[in-house]
């Protein structure tokens, strides 16, 4: 038989077939479905046009909704599509609704769901978010998809996918203290550019990949789509299997899946960790790639430390780090990415204070998890940038417009770098403030 | 929309990377496409964030419809490369389409974007052989011959072949993915 790579291996199980070859276009079986409140009322409302008004969804425990993009807000058209969601679980009695206002709420959906146990190796995963592809860290097929595929997915419990071909990126050595997942994965972007990686799947491996924790293989994953992938995937490993098994509270079975040896791969590059920089991506694109060094000095107006990209444990605890005993210099927003984060934030410790402690002494504003001021959003979210303004920022994105006003200016570069920049109010290297 | 055989129109000329939240910028996402009124409103806001000089090249400065309309002049947009990268939205080719856009011609897609613009049947996705984002000026006449994918501009008299629909041709002719589904047997209608 062909050896396969870890994505055609998962799909041609999904699809009941021995083998598929890229280009391949075959149906699916989907195992679990992400919606949130964006897309999600525009699903519905194509789910009940053409399977009918009481249609009923092809399996209540496979469908996930967490409402996380426009949550605290007085918008009203925002908080009624809030409403359409609940009123869709309601009807549907769907188990996995992780409802704003009560305590299952959980803030931004690709961080939602491995803490709730949706992430699983070996499994196909759908969602109605382009950053869907984080979930590939757990060694599944994960990618975004839009409302009409999604309402097919409700039906039938299928979709139709073409098999992309696999690039494959091999990172070595033991990461630096001040280097973080974001530097590696801004560096692969800027290599092969935001659209180096249209159509394909991005597999990660070497030991510089493995000896990541699994948030920082997440953050990998998350910016494929930054490159135009269709999905990035890691093997399954012990790190891997540890994190899902302590969070598969429903007891799924799973199956990991490995890429076979002699499996072609459509482009191949190895880094060695070690020589790497710390990366920004200069507006307006997240390709625009520059050193941290070739930028430093750079005038900022604003910080932001948040989103599924850089909102997690591991990322506060990066920032931390620089920000203990500092004040900042510009505005600083901290938005933990789920209410797990939030918690942790008010209980892990660094040198006596929590996370929470070190930033708000710092002089940074700490909000509420969602996915805030990533995406811009209503005028009133928090951090969302309303003025021209110049921010540096842990998010996944920079094309005009995107955190607001469509002439700012965002930087993107690591959780370390931005606390950097934000004690300094200029573009600045983390290594000037780690010991 | 199943596909006409032909298609006449003016020409809205746009760069690279032409990203969703240029598309349609996300503030505007709170409209709910299954509700026609608010499918409507995204015409509205349809490349409301793309910067002025981009707009409407070569010149730039060009608006693709003042404020208070929901239609543009413009049928086709002509774009560089990765046309409809970064989210997910469905509401960017929604936002096209509300607005009128019946062709986009670029150099080649961002895949998500190139899925809902085929099986929302939104418009027709063509992709251009050389770049014609540099060959074509905003405003100019395109006539479309869809199944010679062809490209006249009767303005210059120029004529530009585009590469075959391949694949999406039949999801596109049948109006999208359900109707497609419900041709090829895979859903019961």
């Amino acid at each position: 038989m062909t050896p396969m790579t870890l994505t055609e291996k998962i799909l041609a199980r999904h699809a009941g077939r021995d083998a598929v070859q890229p280009g391949d276009n075959i149906w699916v079986d989907v195992d679990v479905l992400l919606t949130h409140d964006v897309c999600g009322p525009g699903t519905i409302g194509i789910f009940k046009q053409h399977f009918g008004k009481d249609a009923k969804v092809w399996d209540r425990r496979k469908v996930v909704i967490v409402p996380d993009h426009y949550i605290f807000t007085a918008d009203k058209m925002a908080n009624r599509n809030v409403d359409i969601l609940r009123q869709f679980v309601r009807e549907q009695d769907l188990p996995y609704y992780y409802d704003v206002g009560t305590d299952k709420y959980k803030g931004v959906c690709h961080i939602a769901l491995p803490e709730e146990g949706h992430t699983r190796p070996g499994e196909v995963l759908f969602g109605t978010d382009s950053h869907t592809c984080t979930a590939g860290a757990f060694g599944e097929f994960a990618t975004g998809i839009g409302n009409t595929d999604a309402a097919f997915i409700l039906g039938t419990g299928k979709l139709w996918v073409k098999v992309p071909p696999t690039m494959r990126f091999v990172f070595h050595g033991q990461l630096p203290p001040y280097l973080m997942a974001k530097d590696l994965i801004l560096a692969v972007i800027g290599d092969i550019g935001c659209d180096g990686a249209t159509y394909r799947a991005l597999e990660f491996d070497g030991d510089g990949v493995y000896a990541l924790n699994i948030e920082e293989r997440m953050t990998l994953c998350n910016m494929v789509i930054e490159a135009g992938g269709k999905n990035g995937v890691i093997a399954p490993d012990k790190v891997t299997l540890d994190y899902v098994n302590a969070r598969n509270k429903h007891g799924v079975p799973y199956t990991p899946v490995y890429t076979d040896a002699g499996a072609k791969f459509l482009f191949e590059k190895v880094y060695d960790v070690t020589k790497l920089q710390p990366i920004v991506a200069k507006p307006h694109s997240p390709d625009n790639r520059a050193t941290v060094s070739e930028v430093r000095g750079t005038k900022l107006d604003r910080a932001y430390i948040g989103s599924c990209t850089g909102g997690k444990l591991t990322d506060f605890r990066a920032a931390a780090k620089i920000l203990k005993d500092k004040s900042v210099k510009i505005d600083t927003f901290v938005v933990p990415a789920t209410s797990e984060v939030a918690a942790g934030l008010k209980t892990e410790k660094i040198g006596g204070k929590t996370l929470e402690e070190v930033f708000l002494s710092a002089g940074a504003k700490v909000g509420p998890p969602s996915c805030a001021a990533c995406l811009g959003g209503p005028s009133d979210t928090f951090g969302r940038l309303n003025e021209p303004l110049s921010c540096i920022s842990t998010t996944n994105r920079n094309f005009p417009g995107r955190m607001g006003h469509k002439e700012a200016r965002v930087y993107l570069a690591s959780p370390l770098t931005v606390a950097a920049s934000a004690v300094t109010g200029v573009i600045t290297d983390p290594r000037e403030y780690l010991e | 929309m199943s596909i006409p055989t032909t298609i006449l129109g003016k020409a809205y000329v746009l760069g690279d990377n032409i990203d969703t939240d240029q598309i349609i910028p996300a503030q505007y996402l709170t409209f709910n496409p299954a509700i026609p009124e608010e499918y409507k409103q995204f015409g509205k806001y349809a490349l409301s964030s793309v910067p002025p000089s981009q707009a409407g090249l070569p010149k730039g400065h060009v608006p693709f419809h003042t404020d208070d309309e929901f239609l543009s002049p413009y049928q086709f947009i002509v774009a560089g490369k990765n046309f409809g990268c970064g989210s997910s939205r469905e509401h960017a080719p929604i936002a096209l389409n509300a607005a009128g856009i019946q062709v986009v011609i670029a150099e080649f897609y961002a895949r998500i974007f190139y899925r809902n613009a085929v099986n929302g049947g939104y418009l027709i996705p063509f992709e251009s052989v050389e770049r014609l984002c540099e060959r074509v000026c905003t405003g100019d006449e395109l006539y479309l011959d869809v199944a010679q994918h062809t490209l006249h501009n009767r303005t210059t008299g120029e004529r530009y072949a585009l590469k075959p629909l391949g694949e999406i041709a039949p999801i596109l002719e049948a109006g999208g993915l359900f109707p497609f589904a419900r041709k090829s047997g895979m859903l019961k209608s």
